[in-house]
């Protein structure tokens, strides 16, 4: 890529202020660094994956709102995580956690366990039972 | 406490830590020569892994792995330390700090506070340096990022010990003994041959052969998954390339100015003629990335549009074959 050619596109990064660094080749053929706003390839692929996550993050919270799941898959999903991420945070197995989202199941979870699950997604015991927390 | 350390921005986290922690020092080493040496340059496909509900596919080697060829190829020795306890890694952090010895640490980009919230996903493998504390918070310079930052002590432990893949276990990573001068030029050719060798293997999901696997699951992903899932794995795929640490594209561009650089080290004119193929080559997986995203933009899975950039990465993969082969060549 030739030096004039770094993409200067809008991206996330432009309302924090932040540019990142290229490699491209100046006149006389030479590699130097160039910083660049973003490249719009990269922030439709950005935003092609956010929208995906909304989208199960609605999904999930309409099927707590059924009584389909408990609110524990809801903000997992509010937190860009899945089963395995939460699994290995709250330290149990899989399968577990998966159990954990029956609602029936939830409703008898003791409150330690409770309380890890809100301490992974930063918020009280009280509030993970009520998914207005989320998102 | 603060550590008289000087922030280069870069464009890959882990080259970025090495070359700053060697220039600090007193070793220049810039980040192409750090990817090369390091043979950070990879393609791989991993079937067995998800990342985002869609398929792994890596531009890089596992974290960790550039600098541990680069420090064993230069004849550096560097020191690693994991901890189960989160307490133990703070307090190993700020005795070297106390030592004014700043320490590269990997992290998960998760809880990364000074990103912006759009960049941030669970990805653990993301690297920066430590080199000072102040009021209570320590002092960040984080390679990617244009000025120093800062993480609160909860912040820092929250992104040391962040969970999941590649969970960094509180790692921290630093140089403890340096030669008199560093074996620059036999380190360039080790770093060469290994990159050749990766990208050559004979190994269906490695290398070239690899591009060419993806290129055949594109082909068949709008007819095999339906137009929803084929679109977001492409995006996947495309975001992997060029989102997640300068992956297809970028990578390549590092790497031509590795082998720029590399020829005048070497006095060899050959490396400077790869040099202009890598870069056209880093060109070719742009238009890759630009036409895949046209794709899923439209939100359209015609077979033909999914031929097309299969195509693309087949040409990638045949110009990369030849070309890694004449590298080998070359040194």
């Amino acid at each position: 890529m030739k030096k004039k050619d770094v993409p200067q596109d809008e991206s996330g990064l432009e309302k924090d202020n932040i540019k990142e660094i290229c490699y491209a080749v100046d006149e006389k053929g030479d590699y130097t660094t160039i910083k660049s706003t973003g490249w719009d390839p990269k922030t439709i692929a950005l935003d092609n994956a956010l929208q995906e996550i909304n989208e199960r993050i609605n999904d999930a919270k309409a099927r707590v709102l059924n009584g389909e799941t408990s609110p524990i898959e809801y903000y997992m999903e509010c937190h860009k995580m899945d089963i395995g991420i939460l699994a290995s945070y709250v330290g149990k197995f899989q399968w577990q956690v998966k159990r954990h989202f029956k609602v029936k199941t939830f409703n008898n979870l003791s409150h330690k366990m409770l309380e890890k699950y809100a301490d992974v997604f930063d918020i009280s015991v009280e509030q993970l039972k009520d998914i207005n927390y989320g998102n | 406490m603060e550590i008289d350390f000087t922030h280069h921005q870069t464009a890959h986290c882990e080259n970025g830590v090495v070359s700053n922690l060697m220039k600090h020092n007193g070793f220049d080493v810039s980040e192409p020569m750090v990817f090369g040496i390091g043979s950070g340059l990879l393609f791989c496909y991993i079937p067995f892994l998800k990342v985002n509900h869609a398929p792994a596919i890596t531009y890089r080697v596992m974290p960790g792995q550039i600098f541990k060829r680069f420090a064993k190829r230069v004849g550096i020795k560097i020191k690693k330390e994991k901890f189960k306890n989160p307490q133990n890694a703070k307090a190993r952090l700020d005795e070297n700090l106390e030592k004014d010895n700043p320490v590269g640490l990997q992290v998960g980009v998760y809880n990364l506070t000074y990103f912006p919230d759009e960049y941030r996903f669970h990805f653990n493998a993301h690297n920066l340096v430590v080199y000072g504390k102040q009021n209570g918070d320590y002092l960040i310079s984080d390679p990617v990022m244009e000025t120093v930052t800062t993480l609160t002590t909860k912040e820092l432990e929250k992104v040391r010990f962040a969970k999941g893949a590649f969970a960094p276990k509180g790692h921290m990573y630093y140089p403890i003994n340096f030669p008199k001068e560093l074996d620059i030029e036999s380190a360039i050719i080790k770093g060469i041959k290994n990159t050749c060798r990766d990208m050559l293997a004979p190994v269906p999901i490695v290398g070239v052969k690899g591009i060419r696997h993806i290129a055949k699951l594109i082909r068949k992903w709008p007819k095999k998954k339906g137009v929803k899932v084929a679109n977001h794995y492409l995006g996947q795929i495309v975001r992997m390339q060029e989102e997640i640490g300068t992956g297809g594209g970028g990578f390549r561009y590092i790497y031509a100015a590795f082998l720029q650089e590399s020829s005048k080290i070497l006095n060899n004119s050959t490396l400077e003629e790869l040099s202009k193929e890598m870069t056209e080559i880093g060109d070719l997986w742009r238009d890759f990335a630009l036409e895949a995203s046209r794709i899923y933009k439209n939100r359209s899975a015609k077979t033909d549009a999914y031929n097309k950039v299969a195509t693309q990465l087949e040409t990638i993969a045949d110009k990369e074959e030849l070309f890694f082969k004449k590298l080998k060549k070359a040194i």
